[in-house]
């Protein structure tokens, strides 16, 4: 059976063992378990050590921690290229991109400024009220039972049904599009066939919804980027349009489920806050940016073209890069009290969301589905607290969320 | 502290994060592509100093120039 996703990629190589880390300063390994469960002292104990670490896991990478080294990497892409944003146990032939968080200069700009409307925080205004209704559609399903996994019934489903609603597509659909997500996100850093096999389900399924508007054009998202036309005034190809809606996907959903689930279970576990966040729901702003803040869950990556040097620290070429926005957003450097969640946090130039050119197209989506999942929850259900009986699950990988909360409604 | 200010976006930085328009609505708006640019010619009213401070230091870009006049 001919497979054209398969065939271009190289024959499997033997995957390497991931052995326990001893050493997190020469041996770091983020698929760790360790890091998985907790991973905030691992970078406190790194960024006292040096600002930029190295492994030879993943066949050489690089891991920045302090604000000012991931920042350096994030504006300089002359020496760092977005060609590879995942950093895995491989490194086959490119052979599928996803313009234009895998663009650089001068292709980068002229892709992001396509998807850059549909996502200004006026568009997602007129998107609002359907998330909130679907916030209290999911929260209908299991209020009266007094508990739930809020990871498995709440967070999960929001990003997902409303970038299908943006979409176009079937909002149920999604539990497809979870399933790709976690084969590509988490199982594709050390299995590249599940990761292709899901990239090429994911491209067989928008290849439909693209032959679909061929005959019948509409007004969604998809259609849009189909109508875009380039700086010469020609219409992107099939394949720009397929890596687009691709991003939009794999981008929008598990990173937002993983901001939503986080916030959950801070307030879960803080009484104080939930309350005040009650009393006083003027703070939403302030602290849904200190919630991605403390609890960013993207890890970008580059790969390292040309030799330089990060604050001292000799980056060759040949290695990847782990940009996490998470580990700079600790940093007590540039944050007072880093290591605390802070709710009326006035200054806070975080960089959940990225520095530089590849700013996170969705960030106005995704504060949008946070605000309206936290402030929801919060009017149906303002008591609630971990279930000690369940036990809360965290994401492996490079976006971090928890994928299984257990909480009980009401006061102790 | 008791001159005017005036706000300004360096479009060359600002990457569209929208923290400015957020926080101070009165003095930043956003183009078709989500970039902010100061209202008018970013002169600052009375009474929203503090908020013209606040943009400039959650800006993650320091796109955000405030001047005194």
């Amino acid at each position: 059976m001919s497979d054209p996703v398969r065939a271009m990629s190289s024959p499997a190589p033997t995957m390497p063992d991931h052995p326990p880390v001893t050493d997190w300063v020469h041996d770091f390994d983020h698929t760790d378990p360790r890091w998985t469960e907790n991973p905030f002292p691992i970078w406190d104990e790194l960024r006292a050590e040096c600002p930029v670490v190295h492994t030879k896991r993943f066949l050489g990478c690089y891991l920045p921690t302090t604000y000012e080294a991931v920042k350096q990497i994030a504006y300089d892409t002359e020496h760092f290229s977005s060609r590879r944003v995942i950093v895995r146990d491989i490194r086959p032939d490119i052979t599928q991109s996803a313009p234009p968080i895998t663009s650089d200069p001068p292709e980068h700009k002229p892709a992001k400024q396509l998807l850059l409307p549909p996502f200004t925080p006026d568009a997602m205004k007129k998107l609002e009220p359907r998330v909130r209704a679907i916030c209290n559609e999911l929260i209908d399903e299991f209020i009266a039972d007094g508990k739930c996994d809020a990871a498995a019934r709440y967070t999960k489903h929001i990003p997902v049904r409303a970038i299908a609603h943006m979409l176009g597509i079937p909002e149920k659909d999604g539990d497809l599009f979870i399933k790709w997500i976690h084969e590509i996100l988490e199982l594709g850093i050390k299995d590249d066939g599940i990761m292709m096999r899901a990239i090429h389900e994911m491209s067989g399924y928008f290849a439909g919804h693209i032959e679909h508007r061929k005959q019948h054009p509409s007004d969604d998202l998809i259609s849009t980027l189909m109508k875009a036309r380039d700086k010469n005034g020609e219409p992107l190809s099939d394949i720009h349009v397929l890596g687009s809606l691709r991003l939009l996907l794999i981008a929008g959903i598990d990173t937002t489920w993983s901001a939503i689930g986080s916030s959950l279970w801070h307030l879960a576990k803080t009484p104080a806050d939930r309350d005040r966040l009650v009393a006083e729901p003027e703070l939403m702003p302030s602290a849904v940016e200190e919630l991605l803040r403390a609890y960013s869950p993207v890890t970008m990556a580059r790969e390292v073209m040309k030799e330089t040097v990060i604050s001292g620290c000799p980056i060759k070429p040949g290695n990847m890069v782990l940009l996490s926005f998470p580990a700079a957003n600790r940093d007590p450097a540039m944050f007072p009290d880093a290591d605390k969640v802070q709710i009326d946090r006035k200054e806070n130039r975080h960089a959940a969301f990225g520095l530089g050119i590849h700013r996170c197209v969705g960030s106005n989506l995704a504060r949008m589905e946070m605000t309206v999942a936290i402030e929801e929850w919060l009017k149906r259900i303002p008591d609630f607290r971990l279930d000690p009986a369940g036990q809360v699950t965290w994401s492996e990988g490079t976006v971090r969320g928890p994928r299984q909360l257990p909480v009980l409604f009401g006061k102790n | 502290m008791s001159g005017k200010l005036k706000v300004h976006v360096d479009q060359d930085k600002c990457q569209g994060h929208a923290r400015c328009k957020s926080l101070a609505p009165e003095l930043f708006e956003l183009d078709e592509f989500g970039n902010a640019h100061e209202v008018g010619d970013g002169a600052v009213p009375a009474g929203l100093e503090d908020k013209a401070w606040l943009a400039k230091a959650n800006c993650p870009e320091i796109a955000i120039e405030v001047t005194e006049e």
